[in-house]
């Protein structure tokens, strides 16, 4: 299968973008692809799109409480939504880096 | 006469006060701490009192016994804080203090109600905390009795304070059974939302073999859902069970209540902070020192101290007019205990995550880095010490604030 939109995006060793900047819609289609959902619905959008917004806040991709507070998307949804791990499935379909838990 | 306000008179606090009281003209200024508690406890022992290591006397002292003469020092809760109009509202005698700068050592705090289930029927009978004394406390009356079965470790979710803490319950626990005669009874299980045994690559290798090792076994990705006593079992979001006999649980870790009040926090009650500044985002003579902020280091005793000249010499420069200068690099410094006399140092910052190698210390070390070692579980017990008579005066301490790469490999 070739990928041409994932071509020329830069990612770290952990799989995350390394310029937010150079993220787009269709990179993140892509992306969630890799992640296992192959249909990002509006739900997942409204999702993206808060992490996009408070990326631009504070400089990192946001914990899975400050999403959930910020969208009121709960979140057992949120798991349904983004199975597994969704702060960091969102942060890395959202071109963000690894969100910052702490240490 | 102008006041220079401290809210919160702990690790950060006390220090704070320590260090500006030689740098304020008592003349010019009032140096008031406020804060709702009279003990002072040392923190990093009360992760010793479920094994008996130390009793709950081992780690308390009045907070009046570490705050200079020319300090008053104010025991109320605080109703609010009003950066806005520079003033903070007090219960005690509805005390209204108005400042010209103010710092916020408010702390964190456990937030157990979070997790639903986890404050039901089970709360320190068969389900603690060991990040009170009276979790510590009740959980050590439980575990000199039992007689082993299934312990749960589990994290609710991070930030927590001291993210190395969890690790060194479990290595302790490790070794006490082990004293006890009890191990081959005990499974030890550490369920956490992070993706291994800590949160920076290297390290989270190295603990990681070092659980295996001592045959504990990790439950990595685990975002709790609810904790079900009845059942005997916590459940996470992604439909996952852990059964349990004992659930050793570190809960949410919060900002003080009275941040949330004063709409002061993020989420978290955590106060935006700028994380090399130290000033809070929104105020410009509010500053933020330890575990209040939501500065992204360790929720530590290690990273107030390393905080401290930094907030102490900008807070200095705002009065003579200056800028602040960014000079926090995140440097936290941690020693782990890892049971049978031994211990691990980790030595970081904001950009270098914890390595391998050697920390020289003149006089004392060299510690050993992110490897066991007898000198690191010595430097850790020593250190209780060096906490009471030395690190809350603000003394001079032979460590820079800034980060090293001394010793270190890459």
């Amino acid at each position: 299968m070739t990928n041409t939109i994932l071509e020329n995006v830069e990612f770290d060793n952990e799989g995350f973008m390394i310029d937010p900047n150079a993220w787009t819609k269709e990179i993140a289609i892509e992306l969630a692809k890799e992640e296992g959902i192959d249909d990002l619905t509006d739900n997942h959008w409204k999702i993206i799109d808060f992490c996009r917004q408070g990326a631009t806040d504070t400089g990192g991709a946001p914990t899975l409480r400050s999403i959930t507070k910020g969208t009121e998307v709960s979140t057992k949804e949120l798991f349904q939504l983004y199975p597994k791990g969704p702060a960091k499935k969102v942060a890395r379909i959202s071109g963000l880096g690894k969100p910052e838990g702490c240490v | 006469m102008k006041t220079f306000l401290i809210l919160g008179g702990g690790t950060g606090g006390t220090m704070v006060a320590n260090k500006m009281s030689h740098h304020l003209d008592p003349a010019e200024w009032k140096i008031i701490v406020v804060d709702e508690n009279e003990n002072h406890y040392y923190q990093p022992g009360l992760l010793f009192i479920p094994f008996g290591i130390y009793s709950p006397a081992d780690v308390v002292k009045p907070k009046r016994d570490f705050y200079p003469q020319n300090v008053e020092f104010v025991l109320s809760k605080i109703e609010m804080i009003e950066p806005d109009q520079n003033r903070v509202k007090l219960e005690k005698g509805k005390r209204m203090i108005t400042y010209d700068t103010l710092v916020i050592a408010t702390g964190s705090r456990i937030a157990p109600d979070e997790t639903p289930g986890l404050l039901e029927n089970g709360w320190h009978k068969n389900i603690f905390d060991f990040y009170t004394i009276e979790g510590a406390t009740a959980l050590s009356r439980f575990l000199k009795f039992w007689k082993g079965g299934q312990l749960v470790l589990n994290v609710a979710e991070m930030p927590i304070k001291c993210p190395v803490a969890p690790l060194e319950f479990l290595f302790l626990a490790d070794w006490f059974f082990h004293e006890r005669g009890i191990r081959d009874d005990v499974e030890i299980i550490f369920a956490t939302p992070l993706p291994g045994a800590f949160t920076k690559p290297r390290a989270s290798s190295i603990l990681g073999d070092m659980l295996e090792t001592k045959n504990i076994k990790i439950e990595a990705d685990f975002n709790i859902m609810e904790v079900d006593n009845t059942q005997k079992a916590i459940r996470s979001y992604d439909e996952r069970e852990i059964p349990f006999d004992l659930l050793v649980s570190v809960p949410t870790n919060m900002g003080s209540e009275v941040i949330e009040r004063s709409c002061m926090g993020d989420e978290l009650s955590f106060v935006p902070t700028d994380i090399h500044t130290l000033r809070a985002k929104k105020w410009e003579n509010v500053w933020v020192i330890g575990d209040a902020g939501n500065t992204p280091t360790s929720k530590a005793g290690s990273v107030a101290h390393f905080m401290l000249d930094v907030v102490v010499e900008n807070i200095l420069r705002q009065m003579e007019g200056l800028e602040p200068s960014a000079k926090f690099d995140g440097h936290a410094n941690c020693f782990i205990e890892s049971g049978f006399d031994k211990g691990i140092l980790i030595d970081f910052n904001y950009d270098v995550e914890p390595l391998p190698g050697k920390y020289p210390l003149p006089g004392f070390g060299p510690f050993s880095l992110l490897k066991e070692s007898a000198v690191n579980h010595w430097g850790k017990m020593t250190f209780r010490w060096v906490y009471w008579n030395m690190l809350l005066k603000g003394e001079e301490m032979p460590f820079e604030s800034q980060m090293s790469m001394a010793g270190k490999w890459k």
